[in-house]
């Protein structure tokens, strides 16, 4: 629990709150107000915090059990012995491993891609003045408040039809699932980037034109990296948005001629916990659902800081 | 030159909006289209039947309920999770000591904002398949199984959480019971975006404040409270979206998608389970035409509502 103390270091430094000024009066001693109200904070809080770690902290310590010890002891934080084989189990006969590579593999296509077109459109809309820039801003702009089940039937449709006769964007294929995501994660992306193209000054752009920079080279060498605040923001944003996603795969995801399905972690997640129920084999379902979830808190405790102003940077403006 | 700009502008649009066409909007122009007709989904017999799935739909009663249960989200999930999400805010910031540098956060609150951020990087569905193992109804669930252990509930009478289609306040229980994983998963992440919005506000307006002897409650109602009004109105607005989705919860936690006895039915669910059960494709697509008109109508009095003068500082 390195993390901890890591957090711990920082909590002194860390905040200015804002009841904080340097009032420029006498000293006085804290009254027993501001005590007990000192007290009743902390109180509160750590009850809180109890409430988000502990079933965090059980989901954990239940996928170390044995099976009869999560019958018998459900509630204890403390396996008798430590039983990684539940693990195992989990990645092999419940399939995680696939999960894992294969969200992986679309991610790192569909990420990349999002953030590449999302900023070029954005660019290009935010940047220069032609007929129709308003009408493709708002195209855009306008899928952030259309709900993804309406266009369901008619996704699902369009995409067994063009797999008809391009086997790679049918359904249960990578490439299609990636190009989706992509469309999907354009509106947000668009929205954000283009506020953050407008905010940069104009004499850069003019200065590396003057320079004899071409349109395309002045984006990608000047006005990209100028962008880069914005760009880690957008991209934390598309990368938990994109590994959250289980709709769209459990749409699309499914297999039409009879081959194995290539599941996401979200997809095949739930199937599991299906399936274990059957089973009654609650150690492994715990395994699985810790493997879903422990990768992405170590990112997060790592990157606790680029994180959380990445995300209240993309919702609050 | 102009030339230049136009073959640019192209080159760089071309690709993003054939994706999006393709992806986003025909399927949305489609849904349009087969929500006239009654097209079942799986067979080519679709006839033009004009608006009779919109009449229809008016006279539905599961849509009925499944539309003051969206209502009740939209209220409760931003709410509560607003509510919930000022106060600790609130705490963590003003709880402190007060000393001569007047009032402080509470010691260790950088450690608390990540704790609780913790439920927001997790995805839905793990937070779903977590929760019902934490809503078991034996004594393997995690609450049942404390309480149990208390003596508080008894062993052959269990909390039957999200499979309680009995009414608390009106409202059947199992609403409540996923309002609570809304409200538990998303409440840190509004804290700290209140937190920043509360560290951005210049300190000289706390030292005036408190130069006319404000108290730590005063100032927070009274300074700090309105200068969030912005940003509180933003949570509110993606709240109300998270409200309206509430599918993933409905579906892994409830019994039979909707259940028990159609007590936890949403939009969502009844439009997935009338496109992929019943096979009702045409009406599936007229309920979700429906459902974005709503949306819509409601992003739009949520701007007009919100859009006040702006406090620049």
């Amino acid at each position: 629990m390195s993390t901890a103390t890591h957090g711990l270091d920082r909590a002194g430094q860390a905040t200015t709150p804002p009841g904080t000024a340097p009032a420029g009066r006498d000293a006085h001693r804290p009254g027993w107000g501001s005590r007990i109200f000192n007290g009743f904070s902390h109180l509160f809080l750590l009850v809180w915090a109890l409430m988000v770690l502990y079933p965090l902290l059980w989901v954990v310590m239940s996928a170390l059990k044995s099976d009869s010890e999560v019958i018998q002891e459900p509630l204890s934080l403390i396996p008798d012995t430590l039983h990684f084989d539940n693990f195992a189990r989990a990645w092999t006969a419940g399939h995680l491993g696939s999960f894992f590579l294969n969200t992986l593999l679309v991610l790192i296509g569909s990420v990349t891609l999002t953030m590449l077109l999302g900023s070029m459109a954005a660019y290009a809309l935010a940047r220069y003045e032609f007929r129709g820039n308003r009408l493709i801003y708002y195209m855009f702009l306008s899928g952030l408040t259309l709900p993804i089940y309406l266009a369901a039937v008619p996704l699902f449709k369009g995409v067994y039809n063009t797999g008809v006769s391009f086997p790679l964007l049918g359904p249960n294929k990578h490439v299609m699932l990636i190009l989706v995501y992509v469309a999907w994660s354009l509106s947000f992306t668009i929205f954000f980037m283009h506020s953050f193209f407008r905010t940069l000054p104009d004499s850069i752009a003019e200065a590396a034109q003057v320079d004899g920079a071409s349109h395309t080279r002045t984006f990608f060498s000047v006005m990209l990296p100028m962008a880069k605040p914005g760009l880690i923001s957008i991209g934390i944003f598309n990368v938990l948005g994109q590994w959250n996603q289980w709709y769209l795969p459990t749409l699309l995801m499914q297999s039409v001629s009879g081959e194995p399905k290539h599941q996401v972690i979200a997809q095949g997640l739930i199937e599991l916990s299906v399936n274990q129920g059957y089973k009654s084999d609650w150690s492994g379902l715990f395994a699985g659902v810790t493997m879903a979830m422990l990768p992405v808190l170590i990112v997060y405790i790592v990157f606790q800081r680029q994180v959380q102003s990445g995300l209240t940077a993309g919702v609050g403006k | 030159m102009r030339h230049g700009v136009a073959r640019f502008v192209t080159g760089f649009l071309a690709l993003p909006v054939a994706l999006y066409l393709f992806y986003v909007v025909w399927p949305f122009a489609q849904a349009a289209g087969y929500s006239l007709t009654d097209w079942g989904g799986y067979s080519d017999a679709q006839n033009f039947v004009g608006l009779d799935n919109y009449v229809r739909l008016l006279s539905d009663e599961l849509i009925r309920k499944a539309f003051w249960h969206n209502v009740f989200f939209l209220v409760t999930v931003p709410l509560f999770t607003i509510a919930l999400a000022l106060f600790l805010a609130f705490l963590l910031n003003v709880g402190g000591r007060e000393d001569r540098a007047g009032i402080r956060g509470v010691f260790g609150s950088a450690l608390y904002k990540v704790i609780f951020f913790f439920p927001q990087v997790l995805s839905l569905v793990v937070i779903a398949v977590m929760w019902q193992q934490i809503y078991r109804t034996d004594q393997q669930g995690l609450i049942n199984g404390l309480l149990i252990k208390i003596g508080l509930v008894d062993a052959d009478n269990p909390i039957a959480f999200t499979a309680d289609p009995e009414p608390f306040l009106g409202i059947p229980a199992v609403l409540w019971w996923l309002l609570l994983i809304a409200v538990w998963s998303g409440a840190g992440f509004y804290m700290v975006l209140f937190s920043a919005a509360m560290q951005s506000i210049p300190k000289d307006i706390y030292e005036a404040a408190i130069l006319d002897g404000a108290g730590r409650f005063h100032t927070f109602f009274r300074v700090t409270l309105p200068l969030l009004r912005d940003t509180i109105s933003v949570a509110w607005v993606y709240l109300g979206f998270i409200a309206l989705d509430m599918y993933a919860l409905v579906f892994v936690m409830t019994p039979s998608q909707g259940g028990p006895n159609h007590a936890s039915e949403i939009f969502a669910s009844v439009l997935n389970f009338t496109a992929f059960q019943k096979g009702q494709f045409g009406y599936a697509c007229a309920m979700g035409v429906a459902l974005a008109i709503f949306t819509i109508l409601l992003a739009a009095v949520q701007l007009r509502i919100t859009r006040r003068d702006r406090i620049e500082f």
